[in-house]
């Protein structure tokens, strides 16, 4: 057993990383509603353009949403009135190369590689990304406090989309 | 102009481009036809004034951003002195890029294949091993080429044309259009505050097209309007019925939207109390300026209550500048960038930033449905090529004035007109 899966048998991790896929399983499937449920009231969801961006509130992103940007987010996608939402590209994403710190006993960081696949009128595009999840454990459930996406091409021109990352 | 050059542009019969550009409705083929697009660059985008960067992304000496105007990469730096150069991004010796960092700030730009260096003003400094260049190359003879420049309130447009006639009278008619966008920064000097890139499979004129295209808005953006506050909404959607909004044709393919005419001159306070949703920030900001400042910054937040469309690729709308790139003939870069008060207050930054990220870029709730319409005129351009693309709204009631200005209803379609009639004065130039 080598070192991953080593650490895939402590069950906070196992945990952890079993919440991004089923999150990730969401997304895919574009049950945007199921998506919220799995945030913090307190959360924010932030694409940055910057690459070292930290003080998101502080720059300008391409997304970064809290309780009340993210539902109006999702009212968006679930409207019927978006065109762009309507014949938006069908994804599939694998998230792996996982790794894990926490600093405190209820809360992980879980830092992970992304790939998504978008395929729209004859076209697959990937959207590349390093992604961290700040996630609280703390309520039995668990519950994405941050979750931050760094396109590995984000200051540069991307393709607009009607899915979430 | 090169001999390559001028055969490119053979490529097109001039003679009938009236049957392509008519006043009232134009050809698909000027959306798909790879020569009208090479001729365009070297026409257009080769020859006129074209919009490549705002001084506030080049504060110190040193900084520079790169772009291309049409598909020539070029440096916008500003030099020991202060001045801003707009420089070919090209090695003088075996033409690579000397260059390719979106931005930074650089002592000079070294070329990476024989390390021949040059300053910030363009001049060759050093090439190494210089005694086999001994009597043959005069390094004065050899700078980064560079365009001609001119500033108009910050904004920093450069020609390949030397000859060309000044900024400001190229502007014209925009130019006092261009003073009152500027005064959003309310007091401070508008400064460039990050930008949104996004790409659609379309032709660049579908873009330019749009800027003064309300007739749109209600129905693409529906999915925005339903997330922002009913006050919001109700200001910014006024202009369909109302008779104050008002579409304008200002020269050389300029054009003008105003939406909310209530808000064009933003030192003007009308006197209308703070929006809801700004209350709990303009409470904040009494503690460090005097009411009316705070009415002014407050006001400002949102921009002005006009798009302006400077042709070929810029456009000064509402709260952000807007700048196209064509990357082919179906294909077109957007930048979106934000505009914060230089000097002024981080939280009303910080808001207008919001403002910014709700509607604009890639992922915005505003921008992908522009660009899924603009996408689905590009591939509908295909069918029926001899079915004209109409841009005729409004002609029964556009009024001409002295100047020769034309308008008429915010949602008609006079400043298409008017960018198609220059499109065609500069494309049937020999």
């Amino acid at each position: 057993m080598d070192a991953t899966n080593a650490l895939l048998m402590q069950p906070v991790f196992a945990e952890a990383v079993q919440f991004i896929w089923r999150e990730a399983e969401i997304l895919d499937r574009k049950d945007y509603r199921a998506w919220l449920e799995l945030w913090s009231p307190k959360g924010f969801y932030v694409v940055p353009i910057d690459p070292l961006a930290t003080d998101f509130a502080a720059t300008l992103n391409y997304a970064y949403d809290d309780h009340a940007m993210r539902a109006l987010r999702v009212q968006r996608l679930s409207s019927g009135y978006s065109p762009s939402v309507t014949d938006a590209a069908r994804t599939v994403r694998t998230v792996s190369r996982f790794t894990m710190s926490s600093d405190s006993a209820d809360v992980v960081n879980v830092r992970s590689a992304q790939v998504i696949v978008a395929y729209k009128r004859g076209v697959s595009t990937l959207f590349a990304a390093d992604v961290e999840h700040r996630i609280d454990l703390s309520d039995g459930e668990p519950r994405i406090v941050q979750k931050v996406v760094r396109l590995i091409d984000s200051t540069d021109a991307l393709n607009a989309i009607g899915f979430l990352l | 102009m090169s001999d390559f050059q001028t055969t490119a542009c053979q490529a097109i019969d001039t003679s009938a481009l009236y049957k392509r550009a008519e006043a009232d409705r134009v050809s698909p083929s000027l959306y798909n036809d790879p020569a009208i697009f090479e001729a365009e660059l070297e026409r257009i985008f080769y020859k006129t004034w074209v919009w490549v960067a705002h001084e506030s992304e080049l504060p110190k000496p040193g900084d520079f951003r790169t772009t291309t105007i049409g598909r020539q990469p070029v440096i916008v730096v500003r030099d020991k002195t202060g001045e801003i150069n707009v420089l070919e991004n090209r090695c003088r010796h075996r033409g690579a890029t000397v260059c390719e960092q979106h931005k930074g700030n650089a002592r000079g730009f070294t070329c990476p294949y024989h390390s021949w260096t040059y300053g910030l003003d363009g001049a060759l400094r050093a090439l190494p091993y210089g005694d086999g260049y001994e009597g043959i190359v005069d390094k004065t003879e050899l700078p980064l080429k560079s365009l001609r420049v001119g500033i108009y309130h910050g904004l920093i447009f450069a020609s390949f044309d030397q000859s060309i006639e000044p900024l400001e009278d190229f502007l014209g008619g925009a130019k006092p259009w261009i003073d009152l966008f500027m005064k959003q920064g309310a007091g401070f000097p508008v400064k460039a505050n990050g930008e949104h890139k996004f790409k659609f499979k379309g032709n660049w004129k579908i873009q330019l097209e749009n800027t003064t295209d309300l007739y749109h808005f209600p129905v693409v953006h529906k999915s925005w309007m339903k997330t922002i506050d009913d006050e919001t909404a109700a200001a910014i959607t006024s202009f369909m019925t109302s008779d104050k909004a008002f579409c304008r044709s200002l020269g050389n393919g300029h054009s003008l939207a105003v939406l909310v005419p209530e808000i064009v001159d933003l030192d003007e306070d009308n006197g209308a109390p703070i929006p809801t949703r700004y209350e709990a920030l303009a409470e904040s900001l009494a503690a460090d300026y005097p009411p009316d400042q705070v009415r002014r910054i407050v006001r400002s937040l949102m921009g002005v209550g006009f798009n302006l469309n400077l042709f070929p690729n810029l456009a000064l709308s509402m709260a952000f500048f807007r700048v196209l790139r064509p990357i082919s003939v179906e294909e077109t870069e957007i930048r979106h960038v934000a505009l914060g008060m230089d000097g002024g207050p981080e939280e009303a930054n910080r808001a207008r930033l919001r403002v910014h990220e709700h509607f604009q870029g890639p992922f915005g709730f505003g921008s992908p449905d522009d660009a899924e319409a603009w996408e689905r005129v590009q591939r509908g351009s295909h069918a029926g090529p001899d079915v004209p693309i109409l841009v005729n709204r409004g002609l029964n009631r556009e009024t001409t004035a002295a100047n020769g200005e034309k308008t008429a209803h915010a949602t008609d379609e006079t400043g298409m007109r008017a960018a198609y009639a220059k499109w065609r004065e500069m494309m049937e130039q020999q």
